[in-house]
């Protein structure tokens, strides 16, 4: 009975919850931003321990690609944003 | 001789802005925060409770006044001409006009909830809360000041660089060609040249060259938190939006025959995605739109959210600080030490964003021109 009762309240002012969306969402763009960035760095990594001379080609490569990554990442965090303030 | 006149020009525009607001007592910058208002702002500095939802949006969304410091119970603020368009009227005012009791003036007043919140709307909108007529805003904002301010630096230093190469025709460079003739050979071998090819990148380097210079000293200045740095130019989708247009005209009208080849028939795509429906071109068409719109949100949203992050790190130490002082000053070392880690990340992050602006827009137009390879 008492846990009927909470899933009413719940349900009946459902709005702050619905901004929880908000916080689950930029935390999984946190996690997908994290595993995409790591990924190009152990590449990067790898890649320059096999051909030390290209390092300044590999290091210029790493960090277009870092930022292209970190660009979707983003796109979520303006998602999140909206949620909150619009 | 002209750039000492320029400079001299734009030191008494600056001091002449306190020397208007200072003239009469209505015009005055110098704000009692403690006047009756029903300003939601006001009412909570008053109350002492500090919000940190509201000064961070504060500090990051644009204003019709700039806002230098607080000091005690007065706000020293740069008030800026409020320019309106309503029903065919056009309207001029300082913004510290609004700094009465009503908060309006001329009829005009800042909404404060509805559809049009935090934007100019009539008197009677607010008060009835019916719809009236549209009020355009031409407002020379503090993002446009902003914008002002980065672009006077950006053509007296450059002009100033041009002059001294064209003084000293084959001698060493001198004072700021050192630090400038780096970045522009960057930009113009490793961004423009192995992106747009030899042969044709010369045209495109004045457009290149600026947008890099131009986003890097923004972004610079907003990480600077006092005058006149610390507007969120960048981090303002409209003139990240301005920039990503400019883009996509440059790149729509240098395309040559091949690059609309390749959007409608795109070669090596099987037959069935284009002819009965299609879906390729359309694929392709609907990419010419996303690929600069991805490139206002990637600069619009690097920049902002790294303001806001430094903010709340700021916001951590008033919060805790207001449960007790000690609380605030403990917590606050810690945080220090974050928040500059913070702002070196900001510092690189500045450069790295105004390199890939610019190197993504030097690719796209180098689709845009490329001769295709002959099998």
């Amino acid at each position: 009975m008492h846990l009927l009762s909470i899933l009413l309240e719940v349900v009946n002012n459902f709005a702050p919850i619905a901004k929880m969306g908000a916080g689950i969402g930029a935390g999984i763009a946190a996690i997908g931003a994290g595993i995409g960035i790591g990924q190009i760095g152990k590449g990067a990594l790898e890649s320059i321990a096999r051909q030390p001379e290209a390092l300044g080609d590999i290091r210029s490569n790493m960090i277009i690609a870092a930022a292209l990554v970190e660009g979707v990442a983003f796109f979520a965090i303006v998602v999140c944003l909206l949620i909150l303030f619009i | 001789m002209r750039l000492k006149y320029i400079s001299l020009f734009i030191c008494f525009f600056f001091l002449s802005q306190f020397a208007w607001s200072a003239g009469s007592p209505e015009q005055s910058s110098l704000v009692p925060a403690d006047s009756a208002s029903i300003h939601n702002l006001k009412e909570k500095k008053e109350s002492g409770k500090f919000n940190p939802g509201e000064m961070i949006m504060e500090h990051v969304v644009d204003n019709h006044e700039w806002h230098i410091a607080t000091i005690g119970q007065l706000d020293i603020c740069i008030p800026l001409p409020v320019l309106l368009v309503c029903e065919g009227k056009f309207y001029s005012f300082w913004s510290s006009k609004f700094h009465n009791e009503t908060h309006s003036y001329k009829g005009f007043i800042v909404a404060k909830e509805g559809p049009n919140k935090s934007k100019i709307v009539t008197l009677q909108e607010e008060m009835t809360g019916k719809a009236g007529p549209k009020v355009y805003d031409f407002s020379f904002t503090k993002t446009v000041l902003a914008i002002f301010i980065s672009c006077f630096i950006l053509v007296f230093v450059f002009v100033s660089v041009a002059n001294a190469y064209k003084r000293n025709e084959n001698k060493a460079p001198h004072g700021i060609q050192n630090l400038l003739e780096p970045l522009i050979l960057f930009v113009r071998d490793d961004v423009a040249k192995s992106s747009i090819g030899e042969k044709k990148y010369e045209k495109y380097m004045p457009f290149l060259l600026t947008i890099f210079f131009f986003i890097l000293l923004n972004n610079l200045l907003g990480i600077i938190p006092l005058f006149p740095g610390g507007a969120n130019v960048t981090g303002n989708i409209a003139v990240t939006g301005v920039m990503a247009v400019c883009t996509l005209i440059i790149t729509t009208l240098s395309g040559n025959r091949h690059y609309w080849v390749d959007i409608i028939n795109t070669p090596g795509v099987p037959w069935w995605l284009k002819v009965p429906v299609p879906l390729m071109p359309i694929v392709e068409i609907i990419g010419i739109i996303t690929k600069p719109f991805v490139l206002m949100v990637r600069l619009f949203a690097n920049m902002t959210a790294g303001h806001i992050i430094i903010l709340g790190f700021i916001s951590i130490i008033f919060i805790f600080g207001q449960i007790s002082t000690a609380l605030g000053l403990g917590v606050g070392i810690p945080t220090l030490a974050f928040m500059v880690f913070m702002d070196l990340l900001e510092l690189l992050v500045a450069f790295i964003q105004a390199y890939v602006f610019t190197l993504l827009s030097a690719l796209y137009f180098g689709l845009a021109t490329t001769e295709p390879a002959h099998h």
